[in-house]
């Protein structure tokens, strides 16, 4: 299942107040600057609530969290 | 102390308008409400609203020499003037007042710019030579007095706020893109510069003259950091020693007024500092001021209540509620000028007035120790981050990142996640602006919110690139904490936390705030400090912590540095201003202005709307945009040059020719 559009959804609304156009599945967070320290666990919350799962502390890593592409492939291991 | 003002005709002695240096002044009535003066001749007008601290008597200005060759308005306080008064009378020079604005006038008879040199104090003047036609204007060395100016038609205007200079019609008033994208990127505007186009303010530590119809301005001064190799090598027992000796001295010559001198207490290690030097040595019967707020992370009453009953002072306090910080935002930005990311001044606008209504007119306050001596954390987050950059796959060494900044990452689960999100910029350690680069990077994602026009208008404009070029030839050979030190004095304290935490809010209730730990003195000696002892492994402010031992309570010494901050969406987005706010960042008013995107804005405002504690960044977008449109409202389209009521200065000294005194 592709959990990309849901989380795009969040992160245009939340970080980017609207403006998408230049959010790619595989634009990466931190580097281009879309979400700050706070964030991040703003991120995370909204993951652990619309998912149902709790991210261990050695998942929150930029492999699982960085990009669209990166969490929707994180949360698709997790929950399958 | 003062408000000063005036008008100098660049293309010869055409005349001055009476009434619009009266004007001028009645715009600064808020900084001297207890007389006021004017000097006028057919080039230059001189006016002065006074807020009388030294000499209640006699002081009026403008004050002359001894033929009256030479006049001055002057704000501000000069400490050690009785020092420099005998030596002027050795000299010859004959006194009318006792005032130490007349000593100044003296001094730079004697010796024009280089008296600057030799004042200690906290300043902004002019002083008019009519022989040579000349007009001579000055700023202290770190900017704790204000003063403005700009040319229009022929004529050099200045002021200490931008509203006196706006009360003449021909200035143009409009906001500088260039300004907004500083702003949004250092918290301030970069001096000379002002919010607003073609308005400057002379930088600290400069002098201007006006001579015929050239205008020239020069530095004087320079923070005076060292090179390791110039560093002092006395003990860490010797520092201490000497900072102690510095520090009271500063003190002792800031108590000198002619009316009751109070303290600001916030309960942390900068204002007990001061506080109990003055209790313990000076004025047993000493009034403090601080400020409560509703929440406890806000709040520090805790503390205030220790160092209260340690020094048995007598405190005064305001409630700084929610809905009261909401209230005064649009006020304290008319005083401050200038759009704001934060709501802090706020609090201390509404201090002074507390202040004034005790029958104060000068508080001692703890404004410059964290410049000076190194408290902020980012000083030491570019020691840890250099430290990282030698081995940037250490986990421990980014887990020390984390112990910088306890009140954001409370969560433990964000220390690991952020490791990557703090290397960003790792790699750059070469970068002269290294140390501050992550904090401008998070602030300029605000600019997300700027409309086409206005990104538009400020085109390529680069900030870094001239903070780059600004900094001084010495700058490469000073250590990284001593570079950092320089940023943060430069830009932070100057153009920020003394205008708009400092003087504005403070003169917005006639009150004059001093500042011992900015004393020259203090200063030069803290530059030559090795940064090893500055910052001793994390423990910011050692140096400083170590100095006050004994004097002050360990509970304060070792307390951890609790950084002021004031809340933004509980102000602005309560039940009682919310109707307000909503207002006016409405679609409407957005697009009359045309600065942010209205969609975004409305995006910012859902989100924030439901979180009871948005992020650092929403918050300061939301005070940012809104005190943009404030600004905007309150100085750009609705500013009144007209005034309701006739304006009669106490004195009036009209030295115009007959033919041009009907100029009005």
């Amino acid at each position: 299942m592709d959990y990309v559009a849901t989380v795009r959804d969040f992160v245009v609304a939340n970080f980017l107040f609207g403006d998408g156009e230049l959010l790619k599945e595989d634009t990466s967070f931190m580097e281009k600057g879309v979400v700050d320290s706070t964030g991040m666990l703003e991120l995370i919350m909204f993951l652990e609530e619309t998912y149902n799962i709790k991210i261990e502390d050695d998942e929150l890593v930029p492999e699982n969290l960085d990009s669209l592409q990166n969490i929707s492939r994180f949360v698709s291991r997790r929950i399958g | 102390m003062c408000g000063i003002a005036g008008i100098y005709n660049l293309n010869g002695p055409t005349g001055v308008s009476l009434s619009a240096i009266e004007r001028m002044i009645t715009a600064l009535h808020h900084r001297g409400p207890d007389e006021t003066g004017v000097y006028i001749d057919d080039r230059v007008g001189l006016g002065n609203a006074r807020l009388s601290i030294i000499d209640l008597s006699s002081g009026t200005q403008p004050i002359h020499n001894e033929d009256e060759t030479m006049w001055i308005v002057y704000n501000g306080e000069t400490f050690n003037y009785p020092e420099l008064k005998q030596d002027l009378l050795r000299r010859g020079h004959r006194f009318y007042t006792t005032s130490d604005t007349e000593v100044i006038l003296h001094l730079y008879e004697e010796e024009g710019a280089e008296c600057l040199r030799q004042l200690n104090g906290q300043f902004a003047f002019a002083i008019w030579d009519v022989t040579k036609s000349e007009l001579f204007l000055a700023r202290d060395r770190v900017g704790i007095r204000p003063v403005h100016y700009t040319v229009c038609d022929n004529t050099l205007i200045f002021a200490s706020e931008i509203k006196s200079i706006f009360m003449n019609e021909s200035v143009h008033r409009e906001l500088d893109p260039i300004a907004i994208d500083q702003i949004f990127t250092f918290w301030t505007t970069l001096a000379p510069r002002t919010a607003f186009k073609d308005i400057y303010e002379l930088p600290p530590g400069h002098h201007l003259t006006a001579r015929g119809d050239r205008i020239v301005v020069k530095r004087y001064w320079e923070i005076p950091f060292r090179p390791r190799a110039e560093q002092s090598n006395l003990s860490v027992r010797e520092v201490c020693d000497e900072i102690q000796e510095l520090l009271r001295d500063a003190v002792r010559i800031r108590l000198r007024a002619d009316v009751p001198v109070g303290c600001y207490l916030s309960g942390g290690l900068d204002s007990s500092g001061i506080a109990a030097i003055i209790a313990r040595n000076f004025d047993s019967d000493l009034t403090t001021f601080g400020i409560r707020f509703e929440e406890d992370r806000f709040d520090e009453g805790e503390h205030q209540k220790k160092m209260v009953s340690f020094l048995g002072v007598d405190h005064s306090e305001i409630r700084a509620t929610n809905d009261r910080i909401g209230a005064a935002f649009p006020d304290t930005l008319w005083h401050c000028e200038k759009p704001l990311l934060r709501t802090a001044p706020v609090p201390l606008f509404m201090l002074s007035k507390l202040v004034h209504e005790n029958g104060f007119k000068v508080v001692l306050t703890g404004e410059g120790a964290d410049e000076v001596f190194g408290g902020y954390n980012i000083f030491r987050e570019a020691k840890v981050r250099r430290f990282w950059a030698k081995y940037p796959q250490s986990q421990r060494r980014a887990g020390l990142v984390g112990q910088l900044y306890p009140y954001i990452f409370k969560d433990p689960r964000l220390k690991r996640t952020l490791g990557p999100f703090f290397a960003k910029g790792l790699d750059k350690t070469d970068d002269p602006i290294f140390s501050h680069l992550i904090r401008w990077e998070n602030t300029s994602r605000l600019k997300t919110f700027f409309s086409q026009e206005l990104k538009a208008a400020i085109g390529q404009y680069c900030g870094y690139e001239q903070v780059r070029r600004s900094l001084p030839d010495a700058y490469e050979k000073w250590d990284i904490l001593s570079k950092a030190q320089y940023l943060e004095m430069t830009i932070f304290l100057s153009n920020y936390l003394l205008s708009s935490q400092g003087d504005r809010v403070a003169m917005a209730h006639s009150v004059e705030i001093r500042v011992p730990y900015l004393d020259f003195r203090v200063i030069d000696f803290a530059g030559r400090v090795p940064a090893k002892w500055r910052i001793l492994g994390m423990r910011e402010k050692h140096i400083l912590k170590r100095s006050f031992q004994g004097i002050l309570p360990e509970s304060i010494t070792g307390r951890p540095k609790h950084p002021y901050r004031a809340p933004i969406k509980q102000s602005l987005l309560n039940q009682k201003t919310a109707e307000y706010t909503e207002e006016m960042l409405s679609r409407q008013s957005l697009e009359k202005t045309g600065l942010f995107d209205v969609n975004k804005v409305a995006g910012l405002l859902q989100k924030i709307r439901k979180l009871d504690n948005p992020s650092e960044l929403d918050n300061m977008a939301l005070a940012g945009i809104l005190s943009c449109e404030l600004i905007y409202h309150q100085f750009v389209d609705d500013f009144r040059t007209r005034l309701d009521f006739p304006i009669c200065p106490d004195l009036v000294i009209d030295r115009r020719s007959e033919a041009l005194k009907h100029l009005n």
